[in-house]
């Protein structure tokens, strides 16, 4: 007679690739059902004047010394590490152009994205983690308010709108740190630095970093609040979700700014095709 | 002293449970309850830490959804409401979170307004006059309403928890183990509070609770949970409903070691 083995089959990687999997969708379905229901309340209703603006000045205002800061070493550093390679190809009057299109094109947007994500979204994080292990979000709904209502559109707002803001203030002041580094120590020409910059950047440039930073600000806001909203419990859970936040949203940033910097490019060629040339 | 007004057979059921089963992920919390909360009763809910007392309130007021079976108000199934309808229902329920959950950034007056900001066009000057009745209700003066929360003590969170759960009159008010952590005094004000409220505005009650001095002081009916790793698969979770006295006398061994607060042969072996 056949007697079955009660024993239950030891786990394989094939196990841990599987449940890992699964976590992986389970979690981007929850993402995308709680981004919906949010772009729901914000056709719907959004929130009072007194609820978003605290928010606009805690994720804008605050968060405008970092970003400056950021921009500012940013463009200097630029010019450090370029103006060496430039001098040996006879080039650094061009040093303008290379800092000013790196900047605005792409480190910019994605320092001043991974600044704020570390700054804005991991503390969103944990403010909306500690609300939810201290029942405050469950209080939320029981006092007859919407938790993503109340809670995630105002901080979606904040980042959706300051963030490309806060991009350009970036760009703004790492163009000034580059210059003034570039003609003040470097001794480059200020003439030639502006007039190279103008050569070579085009207002599509400009307008690419920020428009790829409204993204970066729609996927911190939405990765920090999910994040918060589903934080595990006690004090690791929000260190936890505070974490997650930020390494998530940084991971999200790099993946958008791939697939918005090819879609970009497309469309530049699109809009303006390069002259054919023959032979 | 006030006692637990007595239980009426004819009330009919404002909320119940219908074959309710939760489980977290792998972790089965509720198995199978079926409960009904009658329009003016103190029902009071007992059991051991992790049996699913806070989880079957949750329940009852829709702050989550059950894995199996049904949550009925009024007789209609919760689950047939939009989302829309749900916020606006549940405004007939008051909840005193156990920590009191009182938002952090805002001051206790905001706290305790916040419901009627949210849910009514109530002019300011008509907000300030329930919010200050409310807080007197609770027996806190004026001064404390441009406190934070992180400047009161456990009691003075919870009657401010309290006067949020009463600004908006509720039908129903829900007590999460409400003298946790609360000296013996303050404790027996909160039970003389649920009292003062239960007969003031004759709200039903809901209370989980671990103190069995709240089982005697407010109860009309009591129901123990028992934890299901500790029970047989056939056996139901529900192992005591009766009155607070049936309580205390009661006969079955594990509302008997639980009234008593021994811990028995098997706790003491699994604290070695």
């Amino acid at each position: 007679m056949f007697t079955g083995s009660a024993v239950t089959p030891r786990e394989t990687w094939v196990h841990t690739v599987g449940r890992a999997t699964i976590e992986a969708v389970e979690v981007l379905g929850d993402l995308s059902l709680f981004s919906f229901r949010m772009l729901q309340w914000m056709v719907a209703r959004l929130p009072q004047r007194a609820v978003i603006l605290p928010c606009f000045y805690q994720i804008g205002v605050l968060s405008l010394p970092v970003v400056m800061v950021t921009g500012g070493f940013l463009g200097m550093v630029l010019a450090v590490q370029t103006f060496d390679q430039l001098v040996m190809m006879r080039l650094e009057t061009r040093i303008g152009a290379v800092i000013n299109i790196s900047l605005v094109k792409e480190l910019g947007p994605v320092l001043a994205a991974t600044m704020l994500a570390g700054r804005v979204g991991s503390a969103m994080a944990a403010e909306l983690g500690t609300m939810r292990v201290t029942e405050q979000i469950d209080a939320l709904r029981a006092l007859g308010a919407d938790p993503i209502q109340y809670l995630v559109v105002p901080r979606f707002l904040a980042c959706f709108l300051l963030i490309p803001l806060l991009t350009a203030v970036a760009d703004g002041v790492g163009i000034l740190g580059g210059w003034m580094f570039s003609t003040q120590i470097l001794g480059v020409n200020s003439f030639h630095y502006w007039h190279n910059s103008d050569l070579f950047i085009t207002g599509y440039d400009v307008v690419s970093g920020v428009f790829k930073s409204v993204f970066f600000g729609a996927a911190i806001a939405l990765i920090a609040c999910h994040r918060g909203f589903n934080c595990g419990a006690g004090a690791e859970g929000v260190g936890r979700a505070a974490t997650e936040a930020f390494v998530f949203s940084f991971i999200m940033i790099l993946v958008l700014d791939f697939f918005l910097g090819m879609f970009l490019n497309t469309l530049y060629y699109m809009l303006w095709p390069m002259p054919v040339t023959l032979g | 002293m006030q006692t637990a007004s007595p239980l009426t057979a004819d009330s009919q059921p404002i909320i119940e449970l219908k074959s309710v089963t939760q489980r977290f992920g792998r972790n089965e919390v509720l198995r199978n309850i079926s409960l009904q909360v009658r329009r003016g009763e103190t029902l009071v809910l007992i059991g051991e830490s992790g049996c699913g007392k806070s989880v079957t309130m949750k329940l009852m007021m829709a702050l989550m959804e059950p894995t199996e079976g049904e949550v009925h108000w009024s007789g209609r199934p919760v689950k047939e409401r939009n989302e829309r309808q749900l916020v606006k229902e549940r405004l007939r329920f008051g909840y005193l979170f156990q920590g009191a959950a009182l938002f952090d950034s805002m001051s206790v007056y905001d706290n305790v307004a916040f419901g009627l900001r949210q849910n009514t066009d109530a002019a300011e000057s008509e907000i300030r006059d329930i919010v200050l009745a409310r807080l007197r209700d609770v027996g806190l003066p004026e001064v404390v309403c441009a406190r934070k929360p992180a400047e009161l003590s456990g009691g003075m969170k919870k009657r401010v928890g309290l006067a949020r759960s009463l600004a908006l009159r509720p039908e129903v008010i829900f007590y999460d183990e409400p003298t946790t952590g609360l000296d013996p005094i303050m404790s027996d004000v909160i039970n003389e509070l649920i009292l003062q409220t239960h007969a003031g505005d004759a709200v039903t009650s809901v209370v989980v609770t671990h103190d069995m001095q709240t089982v005697r002081k407010v109860a009309d009916r009591v129901v123990m949970l028992y934890p299901l790793d500790r029970l047989q698969p056939d056996e139901k979770q529900i192992v005591f409903e009766g009155t607070s006295q049936e309580t205390f006398d009661a006969a079955n061994a594990r509302v008997a070691q639980f009234v008593a607060g021994l811990a028995g042969e098997r706790m003491l072996e699994l604290a070695r």
